[in-house]
């Protein structure tokens, strides 16, 4: 059974190309994938990305579970409104999901986590939270999630709200957010571009699209979401680190509060002995020094000898060339080539 | 709304042929369903003009946006031109599939291959099959 989202029929009406992302019928263009990446770099778009996860923790323990289970350290989330970017680990410090902790009270969290680990993910809080006094809750089809993203995004989106509040908008610093009757607004996106992230209620979401809609914000879909993504050197769960790959060898080391040295959260043995015994891979992000298009799976040699694979890899609308991330075999060498169809293609590094 | 010319040959792979009546010369290229379905080509990879190839061979590989495609030629020959202009404007192919969209010319070797490649009807049939598929 395929899911959709409520503003599906809009998808429609616009004429999007669908395609199936971990069993929801989501829309992968409106037409131009290219011109879409291009409009969020130059101006304005908004991505339904409502078939991702969002599940509530709250009670008098949950920010105690949130220390356990999460890589990054939920202590930094000093004020109500600041969220965190962090990986969920499990014992082997392998990669169970990357995600969003919104701070949204004292006593309540909600996580904002990826579709194709939403179950998987809160069977294993549940399983964490046996023994913690906290309420889980996933959400099932009542909230939508618009990404309003690119420099103008934030002005244009503001347009829709009462002064007030639009001030209040405008004024959000980065990774924080505000509600906003049952609106949930935050500074926050995969795209590289300022923008927010509004988690709203299904009976509030169809009109909000159309009010953005008519304010000139194109509506943008999944493919241009993986090319900015790309092209902004932000991992995607599943490709680039999954749960036989640690976050350390996947360029996400920032994400991982080891200090302090006391905070026992799940991962975190496993973590240290790797660091111990030292890195034996990690992840880049490149791009091809020539016309040639990275794809997941693509060979990357050193000379002769295969050194790692391509994880993530597509089209760049912005660089005009092949871009990508490639886990390789450490030490790191300076010379490395992507076998294409058993030509071999010289890689650049990405300073991302 | 796919346009599909009377006039041009066509495979079950979503290549068209159109041969000159007054030479011995095939253009090659893909259907606007083919087109449509790769999604937006940034990248051409064209044959040498002077290969010889048979029918089937894969002489071209188009990348979109989305992913990597080969182009089977459907027929047998030499490789007489290539289209230039998609080096840097491969998105022809998306725009105008039939005219300046072309990939290939072939010499033909075999005159009986170009006449049993399918017809408009023939491909549109194929069209429905796979549709249903």
């Amino acid at each position: 059974m395929t899911n959709q989202t409520i503003l599906y029929p809009l998808h429609q009406e616009a004429h999007a190309t669908f395609v199936d992302f971990a069993g929801w019928h989501m829309p992968l263009h409106y037409g131009s994938q290219i011109e879409e990446h291009l409009a969020v770099r130059k101006d304005a778009g908004m991505f339904d990305v409502s078939h991702m996860g969002v599940i509530d923790i709250s009670g008098a323990q949950s920010k105690d579970l949130l220390l356990k289970v999460m890589a990054n350290d939920i202590n930094k989330l000093i004020k109500p409104g600041k969220a965190l970017y962090t990986c969920m680990l499990n014992q082997g410090g392998g990669v169970l999901d990357d995600l969003i902790v919104y701070f949204l009270q004292p006593g309540l969290y909600r996580l904002v986590v990826n579709a194709a680990c939403r179950e998987k993910d809160f069977a294993w809080l549940q399983q964490q939270a046996r023994d913690y006094n906290v309420n889980l809750v996933l959400h099932e089809k009542d909230l939508a999630i618009i990404a309003v993203q690119g420099p103008n995004a934030v002005v244009k989106f503001s347009q829709i709200l009462a002064n007030d509040i639009a001030e209040q908008v405008k004024a959000l610093k980065k990774f924080t957010s505000l509600q906003y009757n049952n609106w949930q607004i935050a500074r926050t996106g995969y795209t590289g571009e300022d923008g927010v992230e509004i988690i709203l209620p299904y009976t509030d979401a169809v009109a909000c699209w159309q009010n953005l809609l008519q304010q000139g914000i194109s509506p943008i879909g999944l493919g241009a979401r993986d090319t900015l993504r790309l092209e902004a050197g932000f991992n995607l769960y599943g490709n680039d680190m999954d749960e036989i790959t640690t976050p350390l060898e996947s360029n996400l080391a920032w994400t991982v509060a080891m200090e302090p040295a006391n905070r026992d959260f799940i991962g975190r043995a496993a973590l240290e002995a790797q660091l111990k015994t030292g890195l034996q891979r990690q992840l880049f992000a490149v791009q091809a020094a020539d016309k040639a298009i990275l794809r997941h799976g693509q060979i990357i040699y050193v000379a002769d000898h295969q050194v790692g694979v391509v994880t993530s890899g597509s089209y760049s609308p912005s660089l005009q060339r092949g871009i990508g991330f490639m886990r390789v075999a450490l030490p790191q060498n300076k010379d490395y080539f992507v076998d294409i169809r058993g030509v071999k293609h010289r890689l650049l590094m990405r300073n991302k | 709304m796919q346009h599909f010319p009377e006039e041009l040959m066509y495979t079950i792979t979503h290549e068209w042929a159109y041969k000159d009546e007054e030479k011995n010369i095939v253009t090659v290229g893909i259907t606007d369903y083919a087109q449509e379905k790769l999604g937006e080509i940034v990248f051409v990879e064209l044959p040498e003009v002077g290969l010889k190839i048979a029918a089937g061979d894969e002489v071209c590989v188009l990348e979109s946006v989305k992913s990597a495609a080969d182009v089977f030629s459907p027929l047998s020959g030499k490789i007489v031109a290539i289209n230039e202009d998609l080096e840097d404007s491969p998105g022809l192919i998306n725009s105008d599939p039939y005219q300046d969209g072309w990939l290939y010319k072939l010499e033909l070797k075999d005159q009986v291959e170009y006449d049993e490649l399918l017809d408009v009807h023939g491909y549109r049939e194929h069209l429905a099959e796979e549709a249903e598929e």
